[in-house]
């Protein structure tokens, strides 16, 4: 989209019915680090990747834990997301404290819409640069809700936002159908394929990547890096036999890389574990 | 005319006791489980005792009530303290929190007699003491509520050293070994529970050590 003069401000309407500065912060959505969700009837992933400003710097938490039974990933403008995941954490404090009961997460997608769209309507704020991949359990078992600046909120089987996350949307666009009945480890090892796919040739290392997993008998909890780099050797380690199986689809999508990882995986990283080609 | 008074109180005494004991590695509370009101009884199986962090543990007696509304809010304090902090509170901290949470209803008190108990940040038993708008104390061994006129005299009899004069200089902590430290606490409710009506039924002890809590169940007079 190209600058235009009804773009200035958040309540200007263009004659088309858009609004441009809506729009522009999703845009800010699509710059940020990759965030990827899944879900099955019991459990949600969520997994980032680490992008660090430079070599010197740490890399930004993108994932928050908002309660036992709620976690959040955000991409975008992430003091945006820190903001906000201070909200729903005191949300789900308040409706803890007044209803001795967790907060069903479809109630504070809801609520975070509607503090969205606030934002959307008043000439002295600007909306939030950040989409939220909200995860969570109600009395039905797992959801996941992608929340954007405009106000909107979508329920997902499984959704990637921010930089190169249509190539983990087309992996998973593949695999969703087999989500809801997946096992937790299966769940987790799709998510970390799913992160793969938007680092498009770089190889995949636990350090490169956070998971957190929340379940109906499991509160929410990151994954620790050598539980990462085990699931990350079950499919790196023997990539010809990949072929045959499931990370099969995923290596058509990055066909013209394949032979180059190969190679590279095996030369260029000798933390990971020893390729046995 | 003299003043006229109110003919209704917000308050009510549920009664009980609460004791804690630290020791060197570990910390003991204990409180009994029977809740009044007046000369009745409403529970013989109500539990006084709340855990609020890994090291730290509330026994409270007074007005039920206004402790279940205290935990409440120290229990939304700590979850905010975690999401700010990643970690838990230690005991020393929360001492403060509990002291602040009171005094902000200096002018509508929190009907509520403390006992903290945990293991401070050295691993060392620790114990709190209140009064009902939050001034507080770290003592090596407390009692609160109706029988604690009873238990407190003993426990100094038992666990005070004899002057503050005398040297070597002892520190807050009793040289009581944990085993030792649960006898004593056993021993003085089932005193308790002979002379004071609000106090019996059951005795609910709880030990606190760094690698978790222990809770045991003891039976005491029902009459």
């Amino acid at each position: 989209m190209f600058r235009n003069q009804y773009d200035t401000d958040v309540t200007t309407w263009s004659p088309t019915g858009r609004l441009f500065q809506v729009e522009y912060a999703m845009e800010a959505v699509k710059q940020g680090s990759a965030a990827i969700g899944l879900r099955s009837r019991s459990h949600v992933v969520l997994a980032c990747v680490n992008k660090a400003q430079s070599e010197l710097s740490s890399h930004q938490r993108k994932i928050f834990k908002v309660d036992d039974h709620i976690g959040v990933a955000i991409a975008g403008l992430t003091a945006d997301g820190r903001v906000l995941s201070r909200y729903m954490r005191s949300e789900s404090i308040n409706h803890s404290f007044t209803y001795e009961s967790p907060l069903p997460v479809g109630r504070l997608v809801v609520h975070l819409a509607d503090k969205a769209q606030v934002c959307t309507q008043r000439s002295w704020k600007r909306p939030y640069g950040v989409g939220l991949l909200v995860g969570g359990l109600d009395e039905s078992g797992a959801h996941l809700y992608y929340n954007c600046p405009s106000g909107n909120y979508f329920e997902y089987q499984a959704f990637a936002i921010g930089s190169r996350s249509q190539a983990a949307k087309t992996y998973l666009e593949r695999r969703f159908e087999s989500f809801g009945d997946s096992s937790r480890e299966d769940l987790i090892k799709d998510a970390i394929l799913a992160v793969r796919e938007t680092l498009q040739g770089e190889t995949l290392k636990s350090s490169l990547c956070t998971v957190a997993i929340l379940g109906v008998d499991e509160p929410f909890h990151f994954l620790d890096q050598e539980a990462i780099q085990k699931v990350i050797d079950t499919f790196e380690k023997v990539p010809e036999e990949e072929e045959g199986d499931e990370a099969g689809e995923g290596e058509a999508e990055a066909a013209a890389v394949a032979p180059a990882e190969q190679g590279g995986a095996g030369a260029g990283d000798q933390d990971v574990a020893p390729m046995e080609m | 005319m003299t003043k006229q008074h109110a003919n209704w109180s917000p308050y009510d005494n549920n009664g009980g006791t609460c004791v804690a004991i630290a020791g060197s590695d570990y910390c003991v509370i204990a409180a009994d489980t029977r809740m009044s009101t007046g000369y009745s009884i409403l529970s013989r199986d109500y539990s006084k005792i709340h855990k609020l962090a890994d090291k730290a543990v509330l026994s409270s007696s007074g007005f039920q009530a206004d402790v279940k509304a205290l935990q409440k809010v120290l229990k939304s304090r700590h979850l905010i303290y975690q999401h700010q902090h990643n970690k838990q509170m230690s005991c020393p901290a929360m001492a403060q929190l509990l002291s602040n949470t009171l005094y902000f209803k200096r002018f509508f008190p929190y009907y509520a007699f403390n006992v903290l108990g945990g293991l401070d940040e050295e691993g060392k038993g620790c114990v709190f003491t209140y009064d009902a708008v939050g001034s507080y104390e770290r003592v090596g061994y407390g009692a609160q509520g109706s029988g604690s006129t009873l238990i407190m005299p003993f426990l100094d009899n038992q666990l005070k050293s004899p002057s503050p004069l005398l040297l070597p200089k002892q520190d807050s902590n009793t040289p009581l070994s944990e085993a030792e430290a649960v006898d004593l606490v056993k021993t003085v409710f089932a005193s308790a529970t002979e002379r004071d009506i609000y106090t019996g039924d059951k005795l609910e002890i709880m030990i606190l050590k760094a690698d978790g809590i222990k809770t045991e169940l003891m039976d005491l007079r029902k009459d």
